[in-house]
């Protein structure tokens, strides 16, 4: 089993075959009129799992949310949670809760009152509503705010609210839509890790909807990248960036070069490509079966294509010259576009790890990119 | 529009406040006439005012149609809601159309009309005549209005706030009455006023829908003015008018003290 | 069980307001149809049920039967009816004009007031809203008359010799209704310009516009649906109004509205009033269904 970049904690349940999924999606379709929102789609969630569901908008994630949430019901296929169908189950009766995009706090309730209401519902005693709603204020450290009605509250504050609101009678699954979205860039980064702490410290099933890419890299033990109301893939974090199983994949997460060609020589882990950009022989490693002659696309990541005026030793594959066309400098990294002499643009990044350089690129010289073997993917769809 | 306020501009809002107030501020001035020509002044005096209340016929009327206010507004606002509640929740029943048609159509609808037809209605179902058909005329017409008022703020309802409380457990009639309820309950309550004014003010209907021995202010005042114009008559309508201004402003005020107090919780809110 | 409550619950929140409307809304409009077909001897005395459901629905069949048209042909026969339909028409159309005259420059000068002084003005529009409107229309009589407060002040003020005979004719009318609908002409109109974006009149004028040309090339067309709404709102009430004609009016003022009350309640002929309500209406749907369908584009615009 070959793995890919830095792992957080030791949890793959999805690896054990006999794990049992806590939450299970079977074939489940949702349509709104013509509209399809989610196609025929399957998926297992394991307990205790930080799992995201990562799409652009419409894509069919927030209704995937709904309906384990039970306001929406699927149109056909099921949905069960611990073993349990919870086809016709309404929502106030499913043991999941969620914590909404735009808060939904009640504005004529006190952040305590807005705590307490899902523990008022469920005929819980006074003392043990006190008690249950001091631990969570404490938990999201707002103990001094009980009293305050939601506007008199800041962004972050309400977001804590929110988040104390749902984990307060202890859901099977807590269901997170868009839950930074509407908080500034600095406390989005600071918030992202608390929420994985008070995951790992409440042990609970985190299913988070989001469009943000990083967010759901951090956070996640898993991601589902979904496009059109379909999983295009599920994996952790890193196999999602380093072995994106399709181009759409490798084109949604991060940056990466696409290069079309088709096979010439197709041998046991090895590839070598005729690019279409021309003069361009590509080399990689691949456990695929390919045949010669077969369209294929290789996959790269900028910042594992390396540039510099000089040659390669051997440019006779995985090397090409172009022109420098741009020059994007973010401060930890700059990002090169390459021009070739067909007009194709290749991205390259490096780190900028030395604070000076001497004789640095720039605009219009001619300058060379190549790559290793195991640098980059071949990819058929 | 930011913009700078033209001496035109001010002229036009001027004038225009002046043709709005100067017969109601004629009106109360005069009601304080000593003569009893109304047109001419002969000094102040409160005599008016006085003669109002041992004037029986007048002070039947004003109980009269405080009664018919108050509970027509009160079931008009009960039902108003719940057309708004049908008309925003769900997009889609049977007859829906000829519903918001016959929500909408009253409130165009001339007075004679809406009248007519339900004098006829309780002629033909040999319903004596008297406070409870004007109390029903005024809830039908008036519930419409309520309906319109309370629709317009459940339309920026957001709709999570449900969910969210559903979601915590709450099934969906508790929802309504802890969380709908109070969110929109400024709006209820305007139409509640909105539709005690218009029972008050209500002239047509009434004298429709009207019986022996339920004859409202505003059908007495009418039925006075047709004689000629009296200073117990601007009296009784300085009253009226007081009465709807103080109601009005109060509430503009609490309205404004609230909106003040937000904005203050908002500032504190973002200094911590 | 809980599930049982929500659905009787949902149920009610429809059913209890379409009955009610249905009952005291649709049903007599019905009756108003029938009885507008019926022969006027049948409804005199006044009192006399109009159909009974105890006869049995043959009976009743065979009263449809004799569903006539006279009450129509009546209508058509005697020209005071087709005049005062007429002239209500026309006496609508010329208030709505000249409330627009009115209410145009008031909510444009309100709608450019300083913003702090804006929401007190809306409230200042809205507030005679609120008050009796009979008490309004009432307030002209002691202004209009002859020995009244307008001609007072004119002799005073030396403009005329002789009082200006005001009340009892159609300027009166014009006056009440301009006074009694002006709010409503004022706040769809505010509504539009208030929302519009002041810097598209100053792109105008960086454009090289003059100040008026900017008000009638820009300024008035993002102005008209309230316009529109505002002379809709006038005009379709205005068409049936009855308090002002009677109050203001002098015996010359043919309204339709006034016509159907004293066919009502003076000649005590309800067929005919009853025909005559049917025509207004049906003169009215045209206007009404335009009015919805303005509304409905302005609300589609405005998403």
């Amino acid at each position: 089993m070959e793995s890919f970049g830095s792992f957080r904690r030791k949890f793959a349940p999805w690896d054990d075959p006999a794990a049992k999924p806590y939450i299970r999606f079977e074939n489940v379709t949702k349509t709104f009129g013509d509209f399809t929102a989610v196609n025929d789609l399957s998926l297992d969630v394991f307990n205790r799992e930080f799992f995201a569901l990562l799409g652009a908008s419409g894509c069919g994630k927030s209704t995937l949310l709904r309906m384990l949430a039970g306001f929406e019901e699927p149109t056909s296929g099921r949905i069960l949670l611990d073993g349990q169908d919870l086809r016709g189950i309404p929502p106030y009766r499913r043991p999941v809760n969620m914590m909404f995009q735009s808060y939904a706090l009640f504005p004529h309730m006190t952040v305590e009152g807005n705590i307490a209401f899902g523990l008022k519902q469920d005929g819980m005693a006074k003392s043990e509503i006190d008690a249950r709603v001091g631990e969570m204020l404490k938990l999201v450290k707002l103990e001094q705010f009980a009293k305050r009605k939601p506007h008199q509250l800041s962004g972050g504050q309400r977001q804590r609210v929110a988040l104390a609101r749902a984990v307060a009678k202890r859901p099977k699954v807590l269901l997170l839509d868009e839950p930074l979205g509407a908080l500034d860039k600095k406390l989005r980064e600071e918030t992202q890790f608390e929420l994985m702490d008070l995951q790992y410290k409440l042990g609970l099933t985190f299913m988070v909807v989001t469009h943000d890419q990083e967010e759901a890299m951090t956070m996640a033990d898993r991601i589902a990248v979904m496009d059109h109301g379909r999983i295009m893939q599920v994996a952790t974090p890193a196999e999602v960036y380093e072995a994106p199983a399709s181009k759409f994949v490798a084109d949604f997460i991060g940056n990466v070069n696409l290069l079309e060609g088709a096979v010439e020589k197709a041998g046991s882990g090895e590839v070598e490509i005729a690019a279409a950009t021309q003069g361009l022989t590509i080399r990689a490693d691949t456990s695929k079966a390919l045949s010669s002659g077969q369209n294929v696309w290789f996959a790269i990541r900028p910042e594992k294509i390396r540039i510099g005026r000089e040659k390669p030793v051997d440019a006779s594959f995985n090397a090409v010259e172009g022109e420098l066309w741009d020059i994007a400098y973010f401060g930890d990294m700059t990002v090169f576009h390459v021009r070739l002499d067909n007009g194709d643009l290749i991205k390259a990044s490096s780190l900028n790890a030395v604070r000076k350089v001497e004789n640095p690129l720039t605009y219009d010289d001619r300058v060379w990119v190549s790559f290793d073997t195991d640098a980059g993917l071949v990819l058929t769809a | 529009m930011n913009t700078t306020w033209s001496r035109f501009n001010i002229a036009s809002v001027v004038l225009g406040f002046a043709f709005l107030y100067l017969p109601i501020v004629l009106l109360v001035i005069y009601s304080f006439n000593e003569s009893r020509l109304v047109t001419v002044w002969a000094g102040f005096s409160t005599k008016w005012y006085f003669a109002l209340f041992n004037n029986r016929g007048l002070m039947d009327a004003a109980w009269v149609t405080a009664r018919v206010g108050v509970l027509s507004a009160s079931i008009a606002t009960v039902l108003g809601t719940l057309a708004a509640i049908a008309l925003t929740r769900y997009t889609r029943f049977r007859g829906r159309l000829l519903f918001s048609g016959m929500i909408y159509a009253p409130l165009v609808m001339p007075e004679v009309i809406t009248g007519l037809s339900l004098l006829l209605l309780f002629v033909a179902v040999n319903f004596d005549r008297g406070f409870w058909t004007v109390t029903l005329a005024h809830i039908t017409f008036s519930m419409c209005f309520v309906a319109v008022v309370v629709q317009s703020r459940l339309v920026t309802f957001d709709r999570s706030l449900e969910e969210a409380a559903m979601d915590l457990g709450a099934p969906p009639v508790t929802t309504f009455f802890k969380i709908t309820l109070p969110v929109i309950l400024p709006a209820v309550i305007s139409g509640w006023m909105l539709a005690f004014t218009l029972s008050l003010d209500d002239l047509v209907i009434a004298s429709f829908t009207s019986g022996p021995g339920a004859t409202t202010l505003p059908m007495k005042i009418y039925s006075q003015v047709r004689l000629g114009v009296t200073p117990e008559i601007n009296a009784i309508c300085t009253i009226l008018i007081a009465i709807v201004a103080t109601g009005v402003i109060i509430a503009s005020l609490i309205n404004k003290r609230r909106e003040v107090q937000r904005i203050r919780d908002e500032q504190a809110a973002f200094r911590i | 069980m809980q599930k049982l409550i929500t659905a009787i619950a949902g149920r009610l929140v429809i059913v209890v307001p379409y009955l009610w409307l249905l009952l005291f809304f649709l049903v007599p409009f019905f009756i108003v149809l029938k009885i507008s077909f019926s022969e006027v001897a049948m409804a005199i005395p006044a009192y006399q049920p109009a159909f009974d459901l105890s006869q049995g629905l043959a009976a009743n069949f065979e009263k449809l039967k004799k569903l006539s048209l006279d009450n129509y042909q009546w209508l058509l026969d005697d020209a005071l009816y087709f005049k005062a339909y007429v002239s209500s028409l026309t006496i609508a159309a010329v208030s709505t004009v000249l409330t627009l005259l009115v209410g145009y420059p008031l909510a444009y000068g309100m709608a450019r007031a300083p913003s702090t002084l804006r929401p007190t003005l809306l409230m200042l529009v809205i507030l005679p809203f609120w008050t009796s409107f009979l008490i309004r229309v009432y307030a002209w009589i002691g202004i209009l008359k002859p020995e009244g407060l307008l001609n007072q002040f004119l002799m005073w003020a030396h403009v005329i010799d002789t009082p200006l005979t005001i009340l009892n004719t159609n300027t009166a009318v014009f006056i009440g209704i301009v006074y009694s609908y002006l709010p409503f002409m004022v706040l769809p109109i505010y509504a539009s310009l208030e929302k519009m974006d002041y810097s598209l009149i100053e792109a105008a004028q960086d454009l090289g516009c003059p100040s008026f040309t900017a008000f009638w090339k820009i300024t008035f067309p993002l102005s008209i649906p309230g316009v529109v709404a505002g002379c809709f709102l006038v005009f379709i009430p205005a068409v049936g109004e009855f308090v002002i004609p009677d109050l203001l009016g002098g015996s010359q003022t043919l309204m339709i509205g006034k016509t159907l009350w004293s066919e009502f309640f003076s000649n005590r002929d309800w067929p005919v009033s009853s025909a005559v309500a049917v025509v207004l209406l049906v003169i009215l749907i045209v206007p009404i269904v335009l009015f919805q369908r303005a509304q409905a584009r302005a609300q589609e615009s405005g998403k």
